[in-house]
């Protein structure tokens, strides 16, 4: 996803500003009766995305959990732009976790971070 | 604001908790009307229960119910029956002739396939064009989306593609509905709406499948079921005192 654009003169690679990878972050509700770890947001969101969109669609999306808050079940969520149509109809898909119902409702999506945890704090 | 509806929220009559809590969850995700399926001999205290309900939280309910009828003839006789005790007819149409006189009828609201079975959509250009002139939309569930898995929802995706397709060549209004059975097959409109583009329905058109399309049938509906309605754009807006 990086293209290199140039190398300078000091020998260090430098990237164009338009060429750089874009991504959005989804703050989301983790709706399950169960104690949920990382892993298992982690797992459920790559499951649905290669169920829905098989592995060459999962390769394209970028995912990283950010953060995940036990206490309050809301998780944040970072993928590429490209694929972000994908990740939001994957993650609704969501009808199970550790094999016990659960789902996940998207409660905010910006462009960076700190943009994302200003909209949260406001609401 | 968007007034967020959802047509068909599947809630056991029989288990009042359970109904407050699926209640509760539809508003908390962003519904202000949601409209819940009773057994066509349902009795007034059952519909006044959840009435209390959703009183209680705050959130318009409205009344529907489900026809699967087995003949046209018995299409017609329900909807002879029915069609005044509820403001909301869907039709599941599971043959041909049913699908026909459900589409060109103008008493059936929302148009309903059985898609688990792929050999019996009945969704034509045909039956869209008799459907287009009555007003009559095309419902689907996001609940089978939800509930399938694997080689099932490979399947019915591209049926709802194929469906989407007709409906939008031909004008039939698409009325996109939870049908859900429990809360955690509930979602919010919008995560509806991402997962609507799996078939080719853009956001936007998702979007009014799941507010003004389902509003406008509510509405048009409660003004015919209203006393003062007397015909399409006349209505008794102030009646004489008899007593005077």
């Amino acid at each position: 996803m990086w293209r290199l654009v140039y190398a300078s003169s000091e020998g260090e690679i430098v990237v164009s500003k338009a060429m750089r990878p874009r991504y959005r972050y989804l703050a989301v509700k983790v709706d399950s009766q169960q104690l949920l770890e990382e892993r298992d947001i982690i797992e459920a969101v790559w499951k649905a995305v290669a169920q829905l969109f098989g592995e060459y669609g999962a390769s394209q999306i970028g995912f990283f959990l950010v953060k995940y808050d036990k206490q309050s079940k809301q998780a944040i969520l970072r993928c590429s732009l490209k694929a972000l149509p994908m990740v939001k109809a994957s993650i609704a898909s969501v009808t199970k976790m550790k094999e016990k119902p659960a789902a996940f409702h998207t409660l905010k999506i910006s462009g960076t971070l700190k943009a994302l945890l200003g909209k949260m704090s406001n609401c | 604001m968007t007034k967020f509806v959802d047509l068909h929220l599947c809630v056991p009559l029989w288990d009042i908790e359970q109904s407050k809590k699926m209640i509760a969850k539809s508003a908390e995700l962003g519904y202000r009307l949601v409209a819940v399926p009773f057994p066509p001999s349902v009795k007034r205290e059952e519909v006044g229960r959840v009435q209390k309900i959703c009183d209680d939280i705050d959130i318009d309910l409205s009344t529907r119910v489900n026809l699967a009828p087995r003949s046209t003839r018995e299409l017609l006789s329900s909807l002879r029956s029915f069609r005044r005790r509820f403001e909301v007819v869907s039709v599941l149409c599971t043959s041909k002739p049913v699908a026909r006189q459900a589409a060109k009828d103008r008493r059936v609201d929302l148009l309903a396939f059985p898609i688990a079975e792929t050999r019996r959509t009945f969704f034509d250009g045909a039956e869209a064009e008799l459907a287009s002139e009555s007003l009559a939309a095309l419902e689907i569930d996001m609940t089978q989306l939800l509930s399938f898995e694997g080689f099932q929802r490979t399947r019915l995706i591209p049926i709802l593609r194929r469906e989407v397709a007709i409906a939008q060549h031909f004008g039939v209004h698409i009325v996109l509905s939870s049908g859900a059975v429990s809360e955690h097959l509930l979602r919010k409109p919008k995560d509806y709406a991402s997962l609507a583009m799996l078939f080719d329905m853009d956001s936007s058109l998702a979007l009014r499948a799941l507010s003004d399309t389902p509003l406008n049938i509510v509405e048009r509906n409660r003004q015919k079921l209203s006393p003062n309605f007397v015909a399409p754009g006349i209505r008794i807006v102030r009646r004489r005192d008899r007593s005077v």
